[in-house]
């Protein structure tokens, strides 16, 4: 694809997502939602796309964000950008310390680590309701206006304007790192281990550190999540959401930041407007579309694109 | 304490003939089947519907489950999961947690999403009493018939022909088919036995473990320490960590209800760090 | 005569009852030609895979460029100079030979800790990755396809530069022309005449061609244990290195 094709395309992306503040302003809490789950499946993008790290417990860290930032403010500290620097710290630490565990034996064992780490994680929240009010969910959230100017208000427009940059900046952050030489070696990682070791990289110091960074990052989305809607259910640690996320991620491409998003979008869009089917409806297809797309294979909907386009002839 | 002892005992050998078929996916294809327990809700839903519906007896009921789920498990592997064979674990893994969502919104839409319930017949109810303890007759039950399969499977890995080549063909698939050992068709044999059990497993465990469209994702986690624990090769390591969950989890439910699930959780995450290579352990490490 | 730069001290490698590795005290002198043959499951590539650190050794000692490296792990021998390639190519499909190089070469100046600068922006590594790639004459069109899509020869020279790429001190190549078709292995062979000097050479082989055109010294290795070493007309002539071939043969 040609560099001002792409460049207008990225416009494309960003500045429509940006238009519906004056274009769709009835659709707005809708959207900042949509940004918070596009963060939440660009943090496992790096994480299985790139470093070809395959988690089913990812909402662990999404909801550890969540539940950090809702209770700093819950407990009084209601400034938003700090919360959402809490959140990440608390989610990266817990990826950190988790991440060892989860590398040690093969590629398997690892899997249902993260499985077990996040259902026990779960479960904790669950239990320990006098800290994160259990089942019937973190209540009393209260924030404090961005950087004391902007309320969060009821129409969602701060909410809105406050996710999609914080999903933006993030972007740029990660697809610096993606064209880094750590960017390289990830990949490098995903593509052939053993060939990285004998090339003499440290894989495992290199996974724990895109392991630590994804949680970072899926910590923020989550935290965004505790700010804009000012609740916290138990659901932010639920499997579902691990599974979707992974299923956006297929879904959209892996390995290109922008198919995340795309999966993620595409996804939440088709959530909505089938959202008054029955629940059972919408498993049942969720479960067909993974299916379908396991078989296929790679490359998702971005994949397809890409591919088409290259067949485009040339100027 | 000797009855919690003998109900974690009759809950793992459960937890083994639900899991055992899994075990030999794993070891065999190096598939991860996370489906797996959708076939052993598939049994349990047909029992259910038998007895509750049809009137049929308690154990023709059981045996009807284990062939429908044997027959399930056969057509799927044939229609779709030979599609997947050498894949990357990301395909398998989301191939079988699609397939779990779409058999649980089947029984969802079909049954409801409430627990299903059944009455045991006259003869399986009651307790006995032995003075130093009571004995749950269906908890018996189950100790009986599952310690019977684990006997037969354990003779018909080692007897039998069939169980020699599943042996040769676990340990290593590459030298097998070199050998003539038609490897394949040995899976799809196996895999739809392993169903057929997990149907089993789940139709007499609708009594203990109840029953309801979350029940493959709520279990995976036990099928998962079991397997992973207890390895590939045989039959005793996953009989061994099964028993030893059972027990556990039995155990904690009763001492420490309060924490309940959380107990199972930190128990597969930290006997998963201690034998972490449990899952692909063959005698010569990498 | 200078220090060896790779020394083995009764090696051994044990996998359950089996004895892959025995005892091997083994010597790689500065700048050395030397093959490494053996009938199959004779513990070869188990050798390297110790050598490399890949696999850990159950009893003896490693010492590379005179310091024991016996504990260390695998990328840190690797820092310290020493480089592979696999007898089954190891490389990263979805990656260009560009990409590829680039990444060993990233890899060797340290810079994959890196996240803030983008590739690109470290001068020198891709023109240094180009050259490389030259120098093993592969096509330039080649240079910049996913390393799947190329031919098997192809591969295998890729397989050499990225052992190439990161200037090792000593070399160990895995059967390099195994699997590689009549018609393309003259690149590869060539590639392996042109190393430079200064690097020390451990060959394992089948082809006897190769062998004898290349070592200037042979370690004869059969069920894991050191037969014979000495120079190649020694070699040719042991009967005993014959015995041990033929003796695969008649099973075989």
């Amino acid at each position: 694809m040609s560099t001002p094709l792409r460049l207008a395309l990225q416009a494309l992306f960003w500045g429509g997502w940006a238009s519906a503040y004056v274009l769709l302003p009835e659709y707005l809490p809708l959207l900042a939602q949509i940004a918070v789950v596009a963060l939440f499946v660009l943090s496992l993008d790096l994480l299985v796309g790139y470093a070809g790290f395959v988690t089913l417990g990812h909402a662990a860290f999404f909801g550890v964000g969540a539940y950090a930032a809702g209770i700093l403010a819950q407990q009084g500290w209601g400034e938003p950008l700090s919360g959402l620097l809490f959140g990440a710290a608390v989610a990266a630490l817990v990826g950190l310390v988790t991440a060892p565990l989860v590398l040690r034996g093969g590629d398997l064992t690892g899997i249902m680590v993260t499985l077990g780490i996040a259902m026990m994680l779960y479960e904790a929240a669950n239990r320990m309701a006098w800290l994160t009010g259990g089942a019937d969910g973190l209540q009393g959230v209260e924030m404090w206006p961005i950087l004391g100017i902007w309320r969060f208000d009821l129409f969602g427009r701060t909410a809105f304007v406050y996710s999609l940059l914080v999903l933006f900046l993030l972007f740029l952050l990660a697809r610096l790192i993606v064209a880094s030489p750590f960017g390289l070696a990830l990949r490098g990682i995903k593509g052939n281990r053993r060939r990285m070791e004998a090339l003499g990289t440290p894989v495992k110091a290199r996974l724990i550190a895109v392991y630590t960074l994804s949680a970072a990052y899926a910590g923020v989305a989550g935290a965004l999540l505790a700010q804009t809607t000012q609740f916290v259910s138990l659901d932010v640690l639920d499997f579902h959401r691990s599974a979707d996320a992974l299923l956006m991620l297929v879904l959209g491409g892996m390995g290109a930041l922008y198919g995340a998003m795309i999966g993620a979008i595409l996804f939440m869009v088709a959530h909505h407007t089938l959202s008054e089917l029955t629940p059972q409806f919408w498993q049942f297809w969720i479960g067909i579309a993974l299916i379908a797309l396991a078989i296929a294979g790679k490359g998702g909907l971005l994949g397809l694109a890409r591919r088409a386009l290259a067949r485009l002839p040339r100027r | 304490m000797l009855t919690v002892l003998i109900d974690g005992v009759a809950s793992g050998m459960l937890l083994f003939v639900l899991a055992c078929g899994l075990s030999v996916t794993l070891g065999l294809m190096n598939f991860v089947n996370l489906a797996h327990g959708a076939f052993g809700m598939a049994g349990g839903y047909l029992c259910v519907v038998l007895l509750n519906q049809h009137g049929v007896p308690f154990l023709p009921a059981v045996v009807a489950a284990a062939l429908f789920a044997a027959a399930l498990g056969f057509v799927l592997e044939r229609t779709l999961y030979a599609h997947l064979y050498g894949r990357d674990h990301l395909d398998q893994v989301l191939f079988s947690i699609g397939l779990v969502f779409v058999m649980s919104a089947v029984v969802d839409w079909l049954m409801g999403a409430r627990q299903q319930l059944i009455t045991l017949p006259a003869w399986l109810q009651g307790r006995w009493d032995f003075g130093f303890v009571t004995v749950g007759v269906y908890r018996a039950f189950l100790i009986a018939i599952c310690g019977a399969i684990v006997l037969a499977l354990h003779l018909g890995l080692v007897r039998t022909r069939f169980g020699a080549r599943l042996r040769a063909a676990v340990d290593d698939g590459v030298v097998a088919r070199g050998l003539g050992i038609p490897v394949n068709r040995i899976f799809g044999v196996t895999f739809a036995l392993g169903s057929g059990l997990a149907g089993l497993g789940g139709a007499l465990g609708v009594e203990v473990l109840g029953l309801d469209p979350t029940f493959p994702l709520k279990y995976m986690v036990y099928f998962l320490i079991v397997v992973a624990v207890g390895g590939a090769n045989t039959i005793v390591g996953p009989f061994l960590a099964a028993l030893l969950l059972g027990v556990v989890d039995v155990a904690g439910k009763y001492y420490v209800p309060q924490v309940g699930a959380f107990v199972i959780y930190t128990a597969m995450v930290v006997l998963l760090l201690l034998r972490p290579h449990g899952l692909l352990a063959k005698a010569s490490a990498r | 005569m200078s220090a060896p730069v790779l020394e083995t001290e009764g090696l051994t490698r044990r996998f359950g009852g089996f004895v892959a590795v025995d005892q091997v005290s083994f010597t790689l002198a500065a700048g050395a030609r030397h093959a490494l043959i053996g009938p199959n499951g004779a513990g070869k590539t188990t050798f390297v895979n110790l050598l490399t650190g890949a696999l850990a050794a159950s009893a003896g000692r490693i010492r590379l460029l005179g310091e024991d490296v016996t504990a260390l792990p695998q990328h840190q021998r690797i820092k310290r100079g020493l480089a592979r390639t696999f007898q089954i190519n190891q490389l990263f499909g979805e990656l260009s030979p560009l990409e590829s190089v680039s990444l060993a070469i990233a890899e060797r100046e340290g810079l994959t800790a890196r996240w803030w600068k983008p590739l690109s922006a470290h001068a020198g590594i891709a023109a240094e990755a180009r050259e490389l790639l030259d120098q093993l004459r592969m096509p330039a069109a080649d240079m910049t396809a996913p390393a799947s899509d190329l031919p098997y020869g192809r591969q295998r020279l890729l397989e050499i530069a990225l052992a190439l790429a990161l200037k090792p001190r000593i070399l160990l190549l895995d059967e390099p022309a195994a699997g590689v078709p009549p018609g393309e292995s003259r690149e590869v062979l060539d590639s392996i005449a042109a190393l430079p000097r200064e690097v020390a050479v451990l060959l394992i082989e089948h082809d006897m061609d190769l062998v004898f055109r290349f070592a200037e010294r042979i370690t004869v290795l059969a069920q894991g244990a050191v037969l014979a070493e000495g120079a190649p007309a020694a070699i040719a002539a042991d009967p005993r290195v014959k015995e041990a071939y033929l003796g695969e043969a008649a099973h075989g």
